[in-house]
């Protein structure tokens, strides 16, 4: 091809301003996707009537969405569907599509645009839902991500996550970064930077903050830091090390892990970091707290027994339970928003891997195929659980779906180590 | 040049194999003369170091003293102080007792596998069980502080249990170091 059309110039310069315009300058986490589900739902995602760099920006930011899911298989179609028009149903049924989205991008004042959009089932020939949205050009990559979680949610039947931000620790060089980015990595912005390490950030559950534990004054001690505005304070200093931060589910309390009496202990103190009360005693180690959805119980590692393994206590305290019983290291425990299972790290030979327990079952699955994995977070939704390895010898992000089928690997231009993800909650 | 001498050495030692007696193995192979060359002998003056005080603070690191030897290095998941770093910690811990206002930091530090919060508690246990080791062999408490580095501070980043092994440790130093 000698020129290119004035539709591929067109497309070409609609990515560019979905990469350029619309993200910060930063360098971004590019996402591979390598595996999907089991049955991938056919959908053909048309261009939109209107704007075309605008329904551009938007349709690629979707199909990228809903492709990078593992749950939808993209079909082509080259004609625009708006959001009033019959959609070419007899055409799309023979290329194999289940659905179709289709659109219109109307400018109204002040430079805003209203996108409608349109859902449809293709073999019934009908539509499925219209949604209309209010943006601004500033914010079609945001526009994009509630178009995917809508048509997401539609047809899977649960909350997409397309609209979610992830943390994670940047280190480059020997400069720590906390960044914020958008679940597709794009638009990541730096909360703190520091010459000393910072681990373990953890959302509070209205996703406005993060306890982190930082060792700037030469030490770990414990921050809550508010993203809107960057302010923090200190929730837990006390003498010796204060780290492994986990909030309760009512964003009031925090289970933190002191050296202060000797060895690593976990403790219960209020997120202002007022009251202070020891949740449960061991002569060896015990750390990583994360509390169960209900807020009844928590969980958290410990080598009480003689190698490390995962323990379950009531948050009164009490005796605790011993979760994990299938090999020599069993770390990590993160609890699914639903509460039903269980993800953590678990050493396979010399391998540490993602495993998935069944907490009605116990049954145990192997998530992941790599050596070196840590820090496993959930999605807010449950389907994806977000997770560092490394590949190179560098710090990388993965995440992989809880049935283990989809396998998605979040790439850093940089080179630097990116390591502790924690997925956040649900925008309220 | 190592290996070109142990090749050489090799040859000679299959070349002995034979009917004839076998060359002795010190010989350095590849030298041709076999006549002792010349040597001159000339006295030099006062290179004799200070006479040796096991317990003054110049013995920290004089490398004649064990005190010059500051890491006890762990076996994987384990923060148990093994049989062979007892005269080691023995050594720093009588010169604690006989300098009550010298300060140790013990750093625990781990390989970076596995859990960044597990491992921040196992270097913990690690500097802790080396400040136990030392207050029973007669360090006092208030001399010594055991804090984690947890696994964020390697000496060796290379992807082999020969360099994991050596992150594996604590480390013991004096306030002023």
């Amino acid at each position: 091809m000698k020129f290119m059309s004035a539709s591929r110039v067109t497309a070409l310069l609609a990515v560019w301003l979905a990469n350029t315009l619309f993200a910060p300058a930063q360098a971004q986490l590019v996402i591979d996707v390598t595996g999907a589900g089991a049955s991938r739902i056919p959908i053909a995602i048309a261009e939109f009537s209107g704007d075309r760099v605008v329904s551009q920006a938007l349709t690629s930011v979707v199909r990228s969405d809903l492709e990078r899911s593992g749950l939808f298989k993209l079909i082509d179609l080259t004609t625009p569907v708006g959001a009033g028009d019959t959609p070419p149903y007899a055409d799309l049924k023979a290329r194999g599509a289940d659905a179709v989205l289709g659109g219109s991008v109307s400018p109204v004042a002040d430079g805003r645009y209203e996108t409608r959009l349109l859902l449809a089932d293709v073999p019934k020939q009908t539509a499925i839902a219209t949604q209309s949205y209010a943006h601004t050009s500033g914010q079609l990559r945001a526009t994009a991500h509630r178009i995917s979680d809508f048509v997401y949610s539609k047809l899977t039947g649960e909350p997409g996550i397309f609209s979610t931000r992830i943390a994670y620790i940047v280190k480059t060089g020997k400069r720590y970064e906390l960044q914020v980015a958008d679940a597709d990595g794009a638009n990541s912005q730096s909360a703190l930077a520091s010459n000393e390490p910072i681990i373990s950030p953890v959302w509070s559950p209205d996703g406005s903050k993060l306890a982190y534990v930082s060792f700037e004054a030469k030490k770990p001690v414990i921050y809550v830091h508010d993203l809107a505005t960057g302010r923090r304070h200190v929730a837990a200093n006390f003498k010796g090390s204060n780290s492994a931060p986990a909030w309760s589910p009512d964003g009031l309390q925090l289970a933190v892990v002191l050296t202060k009496d000797g060895g690593s202990q976990i403790f219960l103190v209020g997120a202002d970091g007022s009251g202070l009360r020891r949740l449960a005693t061991s002569p060896g180690i015990d750390t990583e707290p994360r509390f169960s959805p209900d807020g009844a119980s928590i969980y958290f590692s410990s080598d009480r027994g003689g190698s490390p393994q995962i323990y379950r206590v009531g948050v009164s305290g009490g005796a605790a339970e011993r979760i994990t019983f299938d090999g020599s290291y069993n770390v990590s425990p993160r609890i699914s928003p639903d509460g039903k299972s269980m993800a953590y790290i678990t050493r396979v030979g010399s391998l540490y891997r993602v495993a998935l327990m069944d907490l009605s079952t116990k049954q145990v699955q192997i998530l992941t195929d790599s050596a070196k994995d840590e820090s496993p977070s959930f999605a807010p939704n449950g389907r994806m659980i977000v997770y560092a390895t490394e590949v190179n010898g560098k710090g990388v992000l993965a995440a992989v779906s809880v049935d283990g089928r989809v396998k998605q690997r979040l790439q850093s231009a940089q080179s630097a180590d990116v390591r502790e993800p924690a997925w956040a909650p649900f925008n309220r | 040049m190592r290996n070109v001498f142990i090749v050489s050495a090799v040859i000679f030692s299959l070349a002995g194999c034979g009917s004839q007696p076998p060359a002795p193995e010190q010989s350095p192979a590849g030298v041709e003369s076999a006549t002792p060359s010349e040597v001159v002998t000339q006295p030099v003056a006062n290179v004799v170091p200070p006479p040796f005080d096991a317990m003054s603070p110049a013995a920290l690191k004089d490398p004649r003293s064990p005190l010059s030897k500051r890491i006890v290095y762990f076996d994987l998941d384990s923060y148990v102080v093994k049989d062979e770093y007892q005269s080691l910690l023995s050594a720093h811990s009588k010169f604690l007792a006989a300098n009550p206002k010298m300060k140790m930091l013990i750093q625990g530090n781990s390989d970076e596998r596995g859990s960044r919060e597990y491992n921040l508690a196992l270097a913990q246990k690690r500097a802790d069980a080396v400040k136990k080791s030392l207050a029973l062999l007669g360090a006092k408490d208030d001399q010594m502080e055991a804090v984690s580095l947890g696994e964020e501070k390697p000496v060796c980043v290379e992807q082999t249990e020969a360099c994991w092994a050596k992150n594996r440790r604590a480390e013991m130093l004096y306030s002023g170091e």
